[in-house]
């Protein structure tokens, strides 16, 4: 995984609450069996409104987006991910993201950074009075900057320490093999298993 | 101090532990299926690993599968390219599968428990936020994205941090007609859709404790509407009934010793939870949801409500919303709501005992002229359960459709979908904009509500319907 220190692009404000991955990306979506290439599918549904945000030229190529409280709840899908990833989205900033969209970030590399709705009122402000202006997503000093504002923001340290230096996990867990092979031979002898 | 439910599962499963780093869980049983899957397989091909524990990992083809027609091939050839993937992958890795035709297939969630692979005190995970249903066995089971799908495959463990806890107490009776999708309706309006977030929950109560297996399930698969990971419900006399002589469950001795470790896993009396939640069963009536989202419920005797009487700015905002969608006038009594469509199935309701009860509910009746009504079995094997039943025949007889196992109408994913507009009273758990096809209006309701409201066209309760007629009794 590529590392993330610092990013710095166009915010695009999503003024609404409780976005679900059904609307990040709709399930006829879901049906491919790669990664990427799922930009056309992002917000599939809004995009055919011509006044969602993202069918405004100034945030066309947007890299954070800056959203309501409670982003990501509903279907696990990672797919929701890797679809604000081919898009070009680096960040999200919210309130409150849902825990499995959270972990999903965290594991693909994108940074889902909590700040309060307070900052994220005053980013949205600040984004619609200035269209197009960056903001500046700074992992190592967890702090967002927009305009001359400077507010930290929050995200679980471990996922931290993995972005920064591009951890894959599976390599984390995978060094512990012999601790899982020990564990493994004290497990409950009636545990169920799926074949024979 | 004593420990909760969840947190024993949690200490019996811990492989490592290390301060500032996320414990590394090990995992009993990984379910998988066709749609968050094929990435996951791929991350193996790419870095040559391998399946560490095919023998507690097992996949079924249930999302993009179709309902009629089940015994060709896929005609839509994006999924059936999806689901020729798994059984490849399947293949190639070692890990079991039931694909479309066996008579083990279905919905995740509901194959593992009917198997009796779902056991008190176990881990489960799966590529699916629905994984919370297996809770009610009073096992710890969550829903994960496709990276941990891989990081199970490859190491049969996941770095997690622990949840923190919330009792929900339903204290009381249930009355007569009240069901565990109308509890859980309530418990997600009351807390909201975010209530539960970071948190197991742990259904607690008399109300709970009354509840048949199906019942808790349903209560389980939703703790994910409310933002929890999971929910769980203490093991007791009523699991041990449902799980003995299927074919997954230990046998003899072993049975014996495994009831004993169960009974130990209840919440301590002295533990204490982070947050906790009460709810009168006494006061609950049939429940129903009128927005685009599952906290957006009301009884069903109540009126769509009136956004500018709400305070909160974002609730308030967030209904207008939701009404616009859902083409619905505020303050117009719910009854009134015409629905064109009846979903009865999903893993939250399409196991024997809902469709028994819809069935109860239709028996000598018919469903609206205009509406449609398709009822879904969750797996092949509640199909043919239910066709040994004869409910087959009462649903066919009032006229609605009766359909192969899978997902279905839950969501717009294989051909069984809602047109633009089009409104459905449904089983399943997500009333999100387009979840059962772009610009569908999704009502959520329980088995009985679905049946009484395909019989009367408009959202109903089996209380509304007429009596039968001695002539249609015998008919
Ligand atoms: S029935 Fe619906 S909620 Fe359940 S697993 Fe299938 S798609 Fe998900």
């Amino acid at each position: 995984m590529e590392p993330f220190t610092s990013h710095t692009g166009v915010a695009a404000p999503l003024r609404a609450s409780n976005v679900d991955t059904d609307q990040i990306i709709p399930a006829e979506f879901l049906k491919r069996i790669t990664r990427t290439g799922f930009e056309d599918a992002l917000f599939h549904a809004w995009r055919t409104d011509p006044d969602f945000v993202l069918n405004h030229p100034e945030y066309g190529r947007a890299t954070v987006l800056v959203a309501g409280p409670d982003f990501g709840t509903g279907s696990s899908r990672e797919h929701a991910v890797w679809a604000l990833q081919s898009y070009g989205f680096r960040a999200v900033l919210s309130a409150r993201f849902a825990d499995i969209f959270r972990g999903n970030c965290g594991k693909a590399g994108v940074v889902a950074a909590v700040v309060s709705p307070e900052v994220v009122s005053r980013i949205w402000e600040y984004l619609e009075e200035s269209p197009g202006a960056e903001v500046t997503i700074d992992l190592e000093r967890c702090e967002v900057r927009f305009g001359d504002a400077a507010e930290p923001f929050e995200i679980d340290q471990h996922v931290r320490w993995r972005l920064l230096n591009g951890f894959d996990d599976i390599s984390i867990s995978l060094e512990h093999a012999d601790e899982i092979g020990e564990y493994e031979a004290h497990r409950r002898p009636w545990l169920p298993v799926t074949v024979g | 101090m004593g420990l909760t439910l969840a947190e024993k599962v949690w200490r019996d499963h811990v492989v490592r532990s290390e301060e500032g780093v996320p414990d590394l869980l090990y995992i009993d049983l990984h379910l998988i299926h066709e749609v968050t899957s094929p990435q996951a397989f791929e991350g193996l091909r790419v870095a040559g690993r391998s399946v560490r524990r095919p023998d507690l990992t097992l996949a079924t083809e249930d999302h993009n599968v179709p309902t009629l027609d089940v015994d060709k091939p896929i005609a839509d050839p994006i999924s059936r390219t999806q689901v020729e993937t798994l059984r490849a992958n399947c293949a190639e890795f070692g890990v079991p599968i039931y694909p479309l035709g066996h008579a083990e297939q279905g919905i995740v969630h509901v194959v593992g428990p009917q198997l009796g692979l779902t056991q008190p005190g176990m881990t489960i995970v799966c590529g699916d936020s629905h994984t919370s249903t297996h809770g009610a066995f009073g096992a710890l089971a969550f829903g994960i994205g496709t990276s941990e799908v891989e990081h199970v495959l490859a190491t049969q463990t996941l770095p997690l941090k622990p949840f923190k806890t919330m009792a929900i107490n339903v204290e009381g009776e249930l009355p007569e007609g009240v069901t565990a999708k109308d509890v859980i309706l309530a418990i997600i309006a009351k807390i909201g859709t975010g209530g539960g977030q970071g948190y197991v929950l742990e259904y607690r109560g008399e109300a709970i404790r009354n509840l048949s297996m199906e019942g808790r399930m349903t209560i389980c698969n939703m703790s994910i509407e409310a933002g929890a990971r999971a929910g769980m419900i203490a093991p007791d006399d009523t699991t041990f009934d449902y799980l003995k002589g299927r074919p997954r469950a230990p046998e003899g001795a072993e049975w014996d010793a495994a009831v004993e470790y169960w009974r130990s896993l209840a919440t301590d009396d002295d533990a204490e939870f982070d947050a906790e939640v009460t709810l009168r069963a006494d006061e609950l009536t049939p429940f129903v949801t009128w927005g685009t989202n599952p906290g957006q419920g009301l009884p069903l005797a109540a009126n769509v409500p009136v956004p500018g009487e709400i305070e909160d700015q974002t609730e308030r905002e967030s209904a207008e919303k939701a009404l616009a969608y859902m083409g619905l006038e505020p303050g117009m009594p719910l009854r009134d709501i015409a629905i064109d469509t009846v979903f009865l199935g999903s893993c939250t309701n399409g196991r024997m005992e809902d469709l028994r009860a819809a069935a109860d509910v239709i028996r000598g009746r018919r469903v609206a002229d205009g509406v449609r009504m398709i009822v879904v079995p969750g797996s092949a094997r509640v199909r043919l359960s239910a066709e040994a039943e004869g409910l087959d025949r009462v649903f066919l007889a009032a006229g609605a459709e009766w359909r192969g196992a899978g997902c279905s109408m839950c969501l717009a994913m294989n051909p069984d979908k809602l047109a633009p507009q089009e409104r459905s009273a449904s089983t399943s758990n997500r009333n999100f904009e387009g979840r059962q096809g772009p610009g569908g209006r999704t009502h959520l309701v329980s088995p009985q509500v679905a049946a009484a409201t395909a019989v009367r066209g408009t959202l109903s309760a089996p209380a509304d319907l007429d009596p039968l007629t001695p002539l249609a009794e015998s008919a």
